[in-house]
């Protein structure tokens, strides 16, 4: 294709992203499974950039999970995104971020459709009046909170302490990318760079000195599928999936993997942890795995934070290969630490592959 | 009664989901799920334009219908903009409004579901409460998850989280006003309902398999 061609189809995926005044809606996943990342989100836009974040202590799950697991109704859904709408309303703000792709695939499924069906948010505006006698404005703009750090990437990379390079070789770091589904499958115009060019994660990881590796299931969903893993008996599902996508990226040898989802993440780090105990498969080399981090454990990385400040201690899959790759400092003796120093025992160690 | 196919076209999501199917296969070959079960969204999406009520019928008393991801891979990629994912979704709707889903094995999933990501939903107000994902039923979470399980007021304290505790902040206590519009929100809009629903028709078939609930549980939940 043409330059000019490829430019034309770049911007009809260009989305409006604001640089500052953001109601910020909390992930139900990400905290549970990542604790710091939204610790490390706020302190990155607020302490070291400035920008203006709120947040409520009043606002819930936005009923995501229960909706794709099919226990939720679609109206249920809509009534809980109208109470989160009327809770920024409150607060003064018009432009929504949340934490969560599940959460942003349902915001934009519901926006469009009050947009295509006015009935239904007449509906919605009305039941939630019965409800709890609240009412709502629609937000300006709906952004991902990656799409926040995607905007602010080259203010991070100014302050940053460590670059995505390798430094023994001197070269960049070999990344995989994973988007997660419901971030611009449904809505490609929703997403920066759409379902063909999914750049979010792209922008971040090349303004960060690294360099994104193109392998055949890049797209590849990480086999989440809500009641797929949820259901114990249904896990095969997930585990397959994820196996699908490490069998494809392996020859190209990533050093990591950055993710957008807060759920993919931990599929793809504990799915290689069952893949080495079961069968003695591992995708780093020997004993070794492929780190997978959030987006924000990798901004505070090349920031300078330290790395268990980040909660890089509760991935299964051991993170120290890559800090020593980058060159960031840690320290092995206060990993497993609580807040003083209080000691916390250890994990167990795994057979098959590094922990730490 | 209503006919099935109308009751479905009722569903926005039909409506956005399902125009004219060329029976193209694309959905099929890009699905997860179809690489993993013996799935064909194609096949689902054409059974169900070809309005046959008893077929119809069929996929909501089958296993098909709960074998789909809900990722929506085959939403972008559909040639005719159907979205097999979205009138998956309207299906399960419907099986569960007409008791049909506790007819498969997948189907009476719904009722542990309900139990666990329900239950968190409506007494937490988050679709995940930490502290009751345990390692025994999470083991593919490995040591880490049991060490962060076992010590998870300190180690969430050492990263700055606000587990359980006032205000705002990671993980912090959803106050009980903020509960209690969230329970009126679900009696106004159905969710109830569909709560209630999955009860009362899963009692009923566990009385007709002749097991107990927590053993209707389990089979569904374990697979055995
Ligand atoms: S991709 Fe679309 S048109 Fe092709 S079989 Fe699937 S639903 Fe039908
Ligand atoms: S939404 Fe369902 S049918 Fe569509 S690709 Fe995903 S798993 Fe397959």
């Amino acid at each position: 294709m043409k330059k000019e061609g490829k430019e034309q189809i770049w911007k009809d995926y260009q989305k409006e992203i604001p640089d500052n005044d953001f109601f910020y809606v909390r992930s139900c996943i990400r905290q549970n499974l990542f604790p710091a990342s939204e610790v490390i989100f706020l302190k990155i836009l607020r302490e070291e950039l400035g920008r203006n974040v709120f947040e409520t202590p009043h606002h819930t799950t936005c009923g995501g999970i229960g909706y794709h697991s099919d226990i939720v109704p679609m109206e249920t859904m809509m009534t809980i995104i109208a109470r989160q709408f009327s809770l920024m309303t409150e607060a003064g703000f018009e432009n929504y971020a949340c934490s969560c792709i599940t959460s942003f695939g349902l915001y934009s499924e519901v926006l469009e459709t009050w947009h295509h069906f006015p009935k239904v948010l007449e509906k919605v505006r009305k039941d939630l009046k019965e409800a709890t006698g609240r009412e709502f404005k629609l937000p300006k703009t709906l952004s991902h909170a990656s799409d926040v750090i995607y905007k602010v990437r080259h203010e991070i990379a100014e302050k940053a302490k460590y670059k995505l390079i390798n430094k023994h070789t001197g070269k960049p770091l070999k990344v995989v990318e994973h988007i997660g589904c419901h971030y611009s499958k449904m809505f490609p115009n929703k997403g920066v760079g759409g379902a063909e060019y999914p750049y979010v994660l792209t922008g971040m990881v090349e303004a960060w000195g690294g360099e994104i590796i193109d392998y055949p299931e890049r797209r590849h969903c990480c086999g989440f599928g809500f009641r797929q893993y949820l259901v114990q008996a249904n896990r095969g599902y997930s585990l397959a999936n994820t196996h699908k996508k490490f069998e494809s990226m392996e020859p190209f040898e990533p050093d990591m993997i950055i993710t957008n989802c807060p759920g993919c993440p931990f599929f793809l780090d504990r799915w290689q942890y069952v893949i080495a105990e079961t069968e003695g498969k591992t995708y780093g080399g020997k004993n070794q795995g492929i780190p997978v981090f959030t987006y924000e454990e990798v901004a505070g990385m090349v920031l300078g934070y330290d790395p268990w400040d980040l909660g890089l201690q509760v991935h299964q899959i051991a993170v120290e290969p890559l800090l020593d790759k980058v060159g960031i400092p840690y320290n092995s003796e206060t990993k497993y630490l609580g807040l003083d120093g209080k000691n916390l025992g250890k994990p167990e160690l795994p057979k098959n592959i590094c922990s730490c | 009664m209503k006919k099935l196919y109308d009751r479905l076209a009722d569903d926005i999501r039909f409506q956005e989901g399902m125009n004219a199917c060329i029976n193209c296969g694309t959905c099929t070959a890009i699905c997860p799920a179809a690489e993993f079960y013996d799935y064909d969204p194609r096949r689902v999406v054409d059974l169900v334009q070809s309005k046959n009520e008893e077929e119809i019928e069929k996929l909501l008393r089958d296993d098909t219908i709960w074998f789909c991801g809900e990722c929506m891979s085959c939403v972008t990629r559909c040639p005719r903009k159907n979205a097999p994912g979205l009138i998956i979704m309207a299906m399960r709707s419907l099986s569960q409004d007409l008791g049909y889903f506790t007819d498969s094995e997948k189907g009476r999933q719904q009722l542990a579901l309900k139990r666990s990501i329900g239950k968190m939903i409506l007494e937490t107000g988050y679709c995940l409460y930490r502290r009751w994902v345990t390692p025994e039923a999470h083991p593919e979470g490995g040591p880490i998850w049991k060490w962060s399980f076992e010590n998870v007021d300190d180690l969430y304290e050492r990263l700055g989280c606000n587990l359980d505790g006032e205000g705002t902040g990671v993980l912090r206590k959803i106050p009980q006003q903020d509960l209690d519009e969230l329970k009126r929100i679900f009696e106004v809009t159905g969710g109830m309902d569909r709560y209630e629903k999955i009860e009362t028709y899963s009692a009923q078939k566990a009385d007709e398999m002749g097991i107990s609930i927590d053993d209707y549980i389990t089979k569904s939940f374990l697979g055995v």
